[in-house]
């Protein structure tokens, strides 16, 4: 199976203990199966031990795109994180590992 | 009628910013206005901390050099600076600022905008945004801070200053108070604050509309990173606008930077809220309409919410970290084996001590397959502590790996960092009154 790096890019940003993904298709004829195959409840497995709340999809068809908005995925914010990504900038990659 | 298009430059995304690109935008852009983004969420506690040890700092760490830098082509091409590079401390950089324009000959007038700090009236029992506790309960408060609107910006820009200083403006706002100024755009005029807004969203990043924090060898490749350029936008009296770049800069201008760009850090994008307006991100449409330019168009707004938000910093101790590396046969094992040697001799202490192994799977934990045999691998351990003395002793035990720990560690690092928490509350606008203050030097020598 081909994983999500090859069809789409994607960015992560953060709001206190949330982190928000955003995953937008090269083509925009691969954004249907995008819709698809990657519904917030394939984010919130994808990402076990990560994200530890709960994720809502939104749909952007004219940009091709789908955001997800994570919640509880900073190891309790910039502030309480121990981790060295406290601002999870790294996570657009967890997303792209995704097989679709 | 106003001249059209209006042109804003963006000259940072946040405090440590480049400054080269941001002077390059100044001298080959033709900008009407040039707006300065430089406050993430703890800066301005941080700032907060430095005005207390000392009542002539406070402002963005950076303010003297970007500006002497910009103010000899201030005198050139006349356009105007908006920023919030004032911090904690607006009235010092307005003084600071001053005196640079008068060390370098160049006449200026500056307004200083005034009302962002709350810290005397916030509600220390109401609830933050996030975790609902009251605010009180958080930790010593350092700042608190609320995010000021368009509106506060007006009367600094009908003033003619050539810089206009504040502290905390919403992000979009920054670029949004030029637009309502220059336009004359009506408070509840909704759909142009929010085709403006996404303007200055697709900007407040500087950078990264350009190709910065995008680039991926193969796959999404940037031209010239190296000398990635800075963003403008060339927006018309309806809030619709075409970004782009100064020829000659790196970077990439196009549909893929560009939606990056617009949804960077949106948790609603039916509803994106700054103190003028809710705007509808799912409405704007991005065209690309020549190398390196993309027309954005068509937000919708609904009206502004009826509080502000309130950003409030407070003291949350300190973090200890220290890292070991390790290489050749075995650095996992090796690694490993120091990380289970630190825990057992510091986890009474420090019972949520964190351990990582960077090279491996520091970032992204445990759920995906990753090759289990780098070649080397750095341990980090890292734990909170009430006090820097308690946070040191986590370096201090990793660093006695060398003689009593596995074999060939090396390259051990110790740190330790004091920390600042941010919780979120909202207040009453009636409760943040704003005011605008001028101070100019006017070209002439004064009297000795």
């Amino acid at each position: 199976m081909p994983k999500l790096h090859e069809l789409a890019h994607c960015r992560a940003g953060d709001k206190g203990d949330t982190s928000i993904l955003s995953l937008i298709a090269y083509r925009p004829e691969d954004y249907p199966l995008l819709e698809q195959r990657v519904t917030a409840e394939a984010v919130k497995r994808h990402l076990q031990g990560i994200v530890e709340g709960e994720v809502r999809r939104y749909e952007l068809p004219e940009l091709w795109a789908l955001q997800f908005v994570c919640e509880h995925s900073l190891g309790g914010g910039v502030t309480t994180s121990l981790g060295l990504d406290a601002h999870g900038k790294s996570l657009s990659y967890a997303l792209l590992e995704m097989a679709v | 009628m106003p001249k059209s298009p209006l042109r804003i430059g963006a000259g940072a995304a946040f405090s440590g910013d480049r400054i080269d690109p941001a002077i390059v935008l100044a001298e080959r852009g033709d900008l009407d206005f040039h707006v300065f983004e430089c406050l993430a969420e703890r800066t301005i506690a941080l700032a907060q901390l430095r005005k207390r040890r000392d009542s002539s700092k406070g402002y963005d760490p950076l303010f003297e050099r970007r500006m002497e830098g910009l103010l000899p082509l201030l005198a050139k091409r006349r356009f105007r600076i908006v920023t919030n590079m004032g911090a904690a401390n607006p009235e010092a950089a307005a003084d600071v600022l001053i005196a640079i324009a008068r060390r370098l000959k160049v006449p200026l007038k500056v307004a200083v905008v005034h009302g962002d700090d709350v810290l005397d009236r916030i509600d220390l029992d109401s609830p933050t945004m996030e975790r609902g506790r009251a605010i009180s309960d958080s930790g010593p408060l350092v700042s608190a801070n609320a995010y000021l609107g368009a509106d506060a910006l007006l009367p600094a820009l009908e003033s003619n200053a050539d810089v206009i200083i504040s502290g905390r403006v919403a992000d979009p706002s920054l670029f949004v108070g030029p637009m309502v100024h220059h336009y004359g755009w009506a408070p509840d005029d909704f759909d142009r604050l929010a085709r403006g807004t996404a303007v200055g969203h697709l900007l407040e990043c500087a950078g990264q509309l350009c190709g910065g924090y995008f680039a991926e060898p193969g796959r999404k490749d940037v031209p010239d990173m190296a000398h990635l350029g800075f963003p403008f936008a060339d927006v018309d009296a309806e809030g619709n606008a075409m970004v782009g770049k100064v020829s000659g800069t790196g970077g990439r201008i196009d549909l893929a930077t560009a939606k990056e760009q617009l949804l960077y850090e949106v948790t609603d994008p039916y509803g994106y809220v700054t103190p003028d307006v809710v705007a509808d991100f799912t409405t704007v449409s991005l065209k690309e309409t020549a190398p390196h330019r993309v027309a954005v168009n068509g937000a919708r707004g609904r009206p502004r919410p009826a509080k502000l938000k309130v950003s409030v910093g407070y003291l949350a101790g300190y973090i200890g970290e220290g890292e070991i590396g390790y290489a050749g046969v075995n650095a996992l094992a090796r690694a490993r084996l120091a990380g289970d040697i630190i825990r057992a001799r510091l986890g009474v202490q420090f019972p949520k001590l964190r351990i990582d192994l960077i090279g491996s799977r520091s970032l992204h934990g445990h759920s995906f397959d990753v090759e289990e045999k780098p070649y080397e691998v750095r341990l980090r351990i890292a734990g909170r502590a009430a006090t820097a003395e308690q946070a040191m002793t986590i370096g201090e035990e990793v660093e006695a790996l060398y003689t009593n720990g596995p074999g060939g560690g090396g390259g051990t690092r110790k740190y330790v960092h004091e920390q600042i928490g941010i919780v979120s509350t909202l207040i009453d606008r009636e409760r943040v009154p704003t005011r605008v203050t001028v101070k100019e030097w006017n070209g002439h020598a004064e009297a000795a």
